[in-house]
């Protein structure tokens, strides 16, 4: 399954976009930034309800697929204009966490 | 060690608007030297929490990173307050950040216990008053 798949499947709002066709392995849910480094898959889907600056180098750092901001949350200014600037794919949803976690899980395995 | 390339960044202390920049810097280095995406994976864990507690914790400092042909030594060394009690602060969990950076993600207690983890080597070595370095090596396989 790639973003753009996702994208389409779940469905998730496009805040930035980087690379449609970049497959998706597996994900993450958190918020504690240091949890979210340590465990988060690279190529991952990373869900969470932050939504500052930081999260856009944590997900580069860490090497996310995309990052997911669940539960209708939107980006801070400087996290879109940071995600754009290094090419960090921010999407969203107004599903919970966990109701987007259950729909990913479905769309990877199948 | 046999050294190829050396970078050296300041790390600003208190701006979280900021941080993380030298931590992109080097991943882009080690991407450019192709490096592998596992190798650079736990370089830019060691290093991004590394230089986020410089900025929270310490109020700044440099980093140095050695690019060998065998592996990556990370020096982080700050003048800040120092660690009074490195075996506690090393266990998961532990924290004393302040509420306005745990509002954003930070303060889990897992930075040096994610460094440990994804480091061969690790060294924390802190003089209170004086300030604190912390020394990573992370070999390429
Ligand atoms: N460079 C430093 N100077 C002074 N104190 C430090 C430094 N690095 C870590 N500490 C102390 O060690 C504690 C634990 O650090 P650690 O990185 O594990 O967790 P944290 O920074 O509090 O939270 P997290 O990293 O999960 O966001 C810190 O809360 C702080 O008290
Ligand atoms: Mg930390």
């Amino acid at each position: 399954m790639t973003v753009q798949g996702l994208i389409d499947a779940i469905p998730l709002s496009v805040f930035h976009l980087d690379d449609p066709d970049r497959p998706v392995e597996g994900g993450y849910c958190g918020d504690l930034l240091s949890w979210v480094m340590g465990r988060a898959p690279a190529g991952g889907a990373w869900l969470t309800i932050m939504s500052n600056v930081n999260v856009a180098a944590v997900a580069a750092l860490a090497d996310t697929a995309c990052v997911v901001l669940a539960e209708g949350v939107t980006p801070d200014p400087p996290l879109l204009e940071k995600a754009r600037a290094q090419g960090i794919t921010l999407l969203g949803t107004d599903l919970s966490v966990y109701d987007c976690a259950v729909r990913l899980g479905g769309l990877i395995e199948a | 060690m046999d050294d190829c390339i050396t970078l050296t960044y300041a790390v600003e202390g208190g701006d979280l608007t900021h941080a993380g920049e030298a931590s992109s810097g080097v991943k882009q280095a080690l991407r450019k030297l192709g490096l592998d995406p596992s190798v650079i994976r736990r370089v830019s864990v060691c290093m991004y929490e590394g230089e986020i507690n410089m900025v929270i914790h310490a109020n700044g400092g440099t980093a140095r990173v050695d690019v060998g042909l065998d592996d990556i030594t990370i020096t982080l060394t700050d003048t800040g307050p120092g660690i009074p009690d490195i075996e506690k602060a090393m266990q998961a969990g532990f924290t004393t950040a302040a509420d306005s950076v745990r509002d954003l993600g930070f303060g889990a207690g897992m930075g040096l216990p994610n460094m440990k983890k994804y480091s061969d080597e690790m060294k924390v070595e802190s003089v209170l008053g004086v300030g604190t370095t912390v020394t990573m090596v992370i070999r390429i396989e």
